[in-house]
């Protein structure tokens, strides 16, 4: 019996696994209820973020230092941006400047 | 422009909100009173139009709330063109469009050359500069203020002031007028008798309606120490999509409802996001907002706009 549940956990496991990593290299945000979720991103060093708008209200992905800048995004509307350089970047909805959110890129 | 509208006449300026239609106010002796009415009222309003107030006409939104946006300025322009007398003057206190696109632009363009209601008077809304600089937006409408996007002008001896407070939004913060502005703002009404009736519009609310949902003006309040001198001053904004109104001492605030969809109550539900009603509600909850200048108050039920 034991084997037979090694054999079913183990597919099992490794799927979780890789779903997982597969989240993690899409790095995701999605924007739903004047919200970025998740807030704080963190990434390494050339990785692709993406933002999707989840909310029937357009937002948009400014960073506060000029780094990058969406344009509005409709309800499904996606923005990416590669992060090339480690540091920590600031950006709000510059619709609605309550939405905050941080990327952290660290050097591979 | 009508024989009775003459500058000269000594009347209360007087403004009436509307319900169905839009809103209408009551500006008498510097204080504006507002009355809910049905849409046909205001065929039965009197005086004279001094100007009419259009906001948040949001074009290019086609989301559930309202999938014909532009439908329904028509509408509002049809409405306002069957007016007997025309208003001299027409505001637009922003949000043109929705996502600051030009054909969107070019769509809202072309819908309010149909508006027969004077001159067109427009500030920006936080949907009309998404890009940051408000290319689309200035390339059209800043010639107005130099490309400032506020400004000032005299009409039938009432101040009018263009404000901008939708542009450089601080992380967690309000709309703002920055200090540029407010320096410009300080100056332009300087050298004015505080006898002079000013009208102040601009975007978002200048006075804080709910801080967490960013319907308010950060420096507002110093805008509003240049402006307590004087006897009779209206603000008059947009953003909510909703008519909400305050008066504090001889300055009256009031929001116009858009043309496009209605937005939540304050605080009620996840954000100020599009606000979906039943199709026969919709149209109650759409309007504009017209000011005029009656011969005296009392006036206002004897003369049919229609």
């Amino acid at each position: 019996m034991r084997s037979v549940k090694n054999l079913i956990a183990y597919p099992v496991a490794m799927f979780l696994f890789i779903a997982s990593a597969a989240a993690a290299d899409s790095n995701t945000i999605i924007i739903k209820k004047f919200m970025f979720n998740p807030m704080d991103v963190t990434v390494p060093a050339g990785a692709n973020v993406t933002w999707k708008n989840d909310d029937g209200e357009p937002h948009t992905v400014v960073s506060l230092t000029g780094d990058f800048r969406s344009q509005a995004l409709d309800e499904k509307d996606k923005f990416s941006h590669q992060f090339s350089a480690p540091g920590t970047y600031k950006y709000i909805c510059s619709i609605h400047p309550k939405m905050v959110g941080t990327i952290t890129v660290m050097a591979k | 422009m009508s024989d009775d509208f003459n500058p000269s006449r000594r009347g209360a300026l007087q403004c009436l909100a509307f319900g169905g239609a839009g809103t209408l106010f009551t500006l008498s002796g510097g204080i504006l009173t507002p009355v809910a009415l049905a849409q046909d009222a205001m065929k039965k309003a009197s005086g004279i139009p001094l100007f009419l107030q259009i906001s948040d006409t949001h074009i290019g939104f086609n989301k559930q709330a309202n999938p014909d946006v532009a439908g329904t300025l028509k509408q509002t322009i049809e409405l306002v063109n069957a007016m007997k007398t025309r208003p001299a003057l027409t505001i637009h206190t922003g949000d043109i469009t929705h996502l600051s696109r030009a054909a969107e632009f070019d769509t809202a363009n072309q819908l309010m050359m149909d508006l027969r209601a004077g001159e067109l008077h427009i500030v920006p809304g936080e949907h009309d500069v998404t890009d940051g600089t408000g290319t689309e937006y200035f390339a059209r409408f800043g010639k107005a203020s130099d490309n400032r996007g506020y400004y000032s002008f005299d009409h039938q001896g009432v101040h009018f002031i263009g404000l901008v407070n939708v542009m450089n939004f601080k992380p967690n913060g309000l709309g703002a007028f920055g200090a540029d502005q407010l320096a410009w703002l300080k100056d332009d009404l300087a050298a004015r008798s505080s006898s002079t009736p000013i009208v102040v519009f601009a975007h978002m609310p200048m006075w804080t309606i709910l801080e967490s949902w960013g319907w308010g003006t950060g420096d507002a309040e110093e805008a509003l120490s240049y402006l307590r001198r004087f006897g009779s001053v209206t603000v008059l904004n947009g953003h909510i999509h909703q008519i909400i109104q305050k008066v504090e001492g001889n300055i009256t605030f009031h929001t116009a409802r858009s043309t496009a969809y209605p937005q939540p109550e304050a605080g009620i539900g996840d954000g100020p996001g599009p606000l979906t009603v039943p199709a026969d509600r919709l149209k109650h909850m759409l309007g504009i907002t017209s000011i005029r200048l009656l011969r005296h108050h009392l006036s206002l039920s004897d003369t049919s706009l229609v």
